[in-house]
């Protein structure tokens, strides 16, 4: 008893100790979200492991349960161990359930661990609405407090974590974590894939290291390809933000307004609509893309109530893509 | 008991006592500061969805909705900035561009909500096209009208609809947008109760209004137009033009619509006397048989149609009584006309009541008398006040004027129908005495008064000790419902009221409406009754009067006062 105990106090103080943030794209602290569930009170506890990726040009989470199945699960029967009565949910995009299913099943066998198909867009990727899809539930956002760790999957304290979280918790145990993360390079590159590599390192030293630096005139979208940052060149000196998405784009080749449009469409396929600045917001800022009327006052407009007053972080980080867009490639074509 | 701790807050600089665990929005309330306000309803959960009430925090970089943000010691909060009134101004042109205007047909264009904070924000409200012009719309029975071209997403009705246990209206997934649309499943149909009507902020769901069926005969020759009015009307009407909550309009409220073309004015109070002693002596009469218990009220045509629709099996525990302003009606085309000397079928009765499920009522064939039906149209609360406006009848200046003899004095107990609880304390009132003989000890039966959802009391009526319940909200019923198929004899009579808190909260009453305003029009309906000297249905001398010169073989009873029931399939 004491023991487990003490392995249960010692994998949170790694988890400290290694500075380890969530990789889902809101880089809390693990520990401190480990601590919170650990320490609440309550009969029964869920341990949700978000394999929902779903935003465009980000591939780590299939990555790992490509290559590191066995790493994924480890994490997690740290976390079931860690946490009193818990059970857990491994929930899989559908196109990761049916790819992975079988090895998975094989791996969890007599683990209180369960596949979830996961279904809907990319919001059902949200923690809040992870748990109202799982709940059977309209797929949208809750409010927050009470926040998932204190009453997450019908109401009982839930510790939510994303795939590549979990993949460094059992590094972590095991002494072999180095302060790396992991890369999706894609787009406009020679050799895309996903890269394990420092967590500091500067995007274009990623670029560089991985032969990917174009010979062209080229910009990234950093960390995601839809709410990912649009960044120059001369911009590549910072390390990357988000679910560590690099995507590149020809200068010349590529329309910023048919990006944005992509962009839009997806944020309106991928919304739940419960709140009117990103329902009627996105949807307004997909119809001038659409009738290739872009107004920037009115694209200014939207972009401020998006970031200032949506529900959900969904919602708000819409905004960064369509403005850093606006602001930094459409600067002459359109002022 | 847990204390609530009291926290130090600022709202707009100023220093403020709060307690821990009020929303922002509630301590705003508390101190009369104002924030604007749109989908948020406090019948309801909060969706925080309009995003209309959001504030500044200090420290906070995205704006915070008032209504779901929990004021914490120290916060320091500005309702009032340059960016906000930006922020709040897009957000109403957004909601704009999906509630198309229809302004000029609305009845709720001299109150509208959106209207008055487009009008506040001086927001462009046709700045983007508008998104909704080819949705339907949608009508429920002869009740209620759904232009879903004028929704704006906020989920209320559908919220409210399932509280109520119906279900009817539902959230359906199109493309990349919802739509609110009414359930094509065989199961859910709607029992026009209009608790999505009083709980929409933007008029999208209204009362099918009968202005013109209304307006036609007041100006037609040959026509007698009765107009009777129901007893909570009289505490809600006010509203309209003004007047404080829980203000009691009688006198003024006949003047004005005698003012508008009324050629006679009766009080449905009273018609709630008679209703009384019929239910009185139904409940009497199970009571000895020992049959159809519990005896469940019907005057609630919502509750009805939920029965009728849902619970069919519980048909024959309805009492036959028939409601009101039918046993009114049915009156004043036999009883009164006799009296007067006029052809019934030239006789238009006209019923103002809280209620959208009354339009439905009406049209019930099994009511009939001699072919005719006892009431020709409804009108609401509110819709009366648009006509009333739009005639530039001021209820609040008008001289008032009593209502018409003989169908026009209500006792005390008549009067308190108008709230959850009132229907039953009327019955007991009268059931008392008819079984005991003796004078009630006491009149008023607190137990079953106040807005809590179920109520339930115990009295001794003679040898019987009964078991009571008193419900407001179906959703409420389905409860009780539920404990009836454990034990069926748990209770002896249940008052079933659709509504939250009973007519006073009535789909056809003024917007808003929520637990203060209600709790208002109930206090001034009981003050109403307190103030009268007869206070017992058996004891109205018009009453008396009915069941001396009219009401004297059980035919005519029959006829006039008493109805059936039958299940009902899905007709939306």
């Amino acid at each position: 008893m004491i023991l487990v105990t003490m392995a249960a106090q010692s994998i949170i103080e790694k988890l400290k100790a290694s500075n380890l943030l969530g990789r889902g794209g809101a880089a809390y602290p693990t520990w401190q979200k480990w601590t919170a569930v650990k320490e609440a009170k309550a009969d029964k506890k869920y341990i949700i492991c978000n394999a929902s990726e779903g935003e465009p040009g980000v591939y780590k989470d299939g990555f790992i349960l490509e290559n590191y199945p066995e790493e994924l699960i480890n994490g997690l029967k740290i976390a079931l161990e860690t946490i009193d009565h818990s059970r857990a949910y491994l929930y899989l995009r559908h196109g990761y359930y049916q790819r992975f299913k079988k090895n998975l099943e094989k791996l969890t066998r007599g683990l209180p661990i369960t596949l979830f198909e996961k279904s809907g867009h990319y919001i059902s990727g949200e923690e809040t609405t992870v748990i109202a899809t799982i709940e059977g539930k309209r797929q949208e956002p809750s409010l927050k407090p009470p926040f998932p760790t204190q009453a997450g999957l019908w109401g009982y304290p839930t510790l939510i974590n994303n795939v590549e979280t979990f993949y460094y918790v059992s590094k972590i145990e095991k002494d072999s974590y180095h302060q790396t993360r992991l890369y999706s390079v894609n787009g406009e590159v020679e050799n895309g894939g996903v890269y394990e590599l420092p967590l500091n390192w500067p995007i274009e030293k990623v670029l560089k290291e991985t032969k990917n630096w174009p010979g062209f005139d080229f910009f990234v979208q950093a960390g995601g390809g839809a709410a990912g940052e649009i960044l120059l060149p001369e911009e590549l000196g910072q390390p990357i933000a988000g679910a560590g998405a690099i995507i590149v784009y020809h200068r010349q080749k590529t329309n910023p307004l048919t990006l944005m449009k992509k962009w839009a469409i997806f944020f309106m396929d991928g919304n739940c609509d419960k709140c009117v600045p990103c329902r009627e917001g996105v949807f307004r800022i997909a119809e001038m893309l659409e009738s290739e009327k872009v107004d920037r006052k009115i694209i200014d407009d939207l972009c401020f109530v998006l970031e200032k007053t949506s529900f959900c972080p969904l919602g708000r980080s819409t905004v960064i893509a369509f403005r850093s867009l606006t602001n930094k490639l459409l600067s002459c074509q359109y002022e | 008991m847990n204390k609530k701790n009291r926290i130090e807050i600022s709202i707009d600089q100023k220093k403020l006592t709060a307690f821990e665990g009020q929303t922002i929005l509630e301590v705003a309330d508390a101190y009369g500061i104002e924030i604007p306000t749109l989908c948020s309803h406090p019948d309801l959960t909060i969706k925080a969805s309009c995003r209309v009430c959001c504030v500044e925090i200090l420290g906070k970089e995205a704006f915070a909705p008032a209504c779901s943000t929990k004021v914490e010691n120290g916060m320091e909060i500005i309702t009032l900035s340059p960016d906000l009134r930006r922020a709040r101004e897009i957000n109403l042109e957004l909601i704009f561009a999906q509630h198309c205007q229809k302004c000029p047909d609305c009845i709720w264009q001299f109150n509208c909500q959106l209207l008055n904070l487009a009008r506040k924000f001086e927001i462009r409200i046709n700045k983007f096209t508008d998104r909704k012009i080819a949705y339907p719309t949608y009508q429920f029975g002869p009740a209620i009208t759904f232009d879903s071209s004028k929704c704006i997403d906020c989920r209320n009705c559908v919220e409210v609809c399932e509280k109520q246990n119906v279900k009817f209206l539902e959230v359906k997934e199109r493309g990349h947008l919802f739509q609110v649309v009414p359930s094509r499943s065989e199961e859910r149909d709607c029992i026009y109760c209009g608790q999505c009507v009083v709980h929409c902020p933007v008029g999208a769901l209204e009362a099918v209004g009968e202005f013109e069926e209304v307006e036609k005969p007041l100006w037609e020759q040959g026509k007698t137009v009765v107009f009777q009015f129901a007893p909570s009307v009289r505490s809600s009407i006010g509203e309209e033009f003004g007047l404080p909550y829980g203000t009691v309009v009688t006198e003024k409220l006949t003047a004005a619509l005698r003012k508008l073309g009324a050629d006679r004015v009766f009080d449905v109070g009273v018609g709630a006397d008679f209703t009384t002693v019929e239910e009185a002596k139904e409940l009497l009469e199970r009571l000895e048989s020992q049959k159809n218990l519990p005896m469940f009220t019907s005057c609630c045509p919502a509750w009805v149609r939920y029965v009728e629709f849902f619970h069919p099996e519980l048909i024959p525990n309805l009492t036959t009584t028939r409601s009101p302003h039918i046993i009114l009606g049915g009156l004043i085309k036999t009883y009164w006309a006799e009296k007067e000397s006029v052809d019934p079928e030239k006789i238009v009765v006209v019923s103002i009541m809280p209620c959208t499920a009354k339009k439905y009522e009406i049209k019930r064939e099994e009511l009939k008398i001699n072919g005719l039906r006892p009431v020709d149209h409804v009108l609401t609360t509110r819709e009366l006040a648009y006509l009333l406006i739009k005639h530039k009848i001021d209820l609040k200046t008008i001289p008032p004027e009593p209502p018409d003899y003989p169908l026009g004095s209500s006792s005390g107990a008549g009067l308190i129908y108008g709230a959850s609880g009132g229907v039953m304390e009327s019955a007991l009132r009268t059931a008392f005495e008819k079984l005991t003989g003796r004078k009630l000890p006491r009149i008023e039966f607190e137990e079953v008064r106040g807005l809590q959802e179920v109520k339930k009391a115990s009295i001794k009526i003679g040898q019987h000790q009964l078991s009571l319940a008193v419900v407001n909200g179906t959703g409420n019923a389905e409860t009780i419902i539920n404990q009836l198929k454990s034990n069926p004899r748990e209770y002896d009579y249940i008052e079933v009221m659709a509504c939250f808190g009973g007519c006073i909260g009535g789909g056809g009453q003024p917007v808003p409406t929520n637990a203060k305003i209600r709790r208002a029009r109930a206090k001034a309906l009981y003050q109403a009754d307190a103030a009268k000297e007869i206070r017992q249905a058996h004891k109205n001398p018009e009453v008396v009067e009915a069941y001396q010169k009219y009401l004297t073989t059980k035919e005519k009873i029959s006829q006039v006062c008493l109805t059936k029931f039958f299940p009902k399939e899905k007709e939306n």
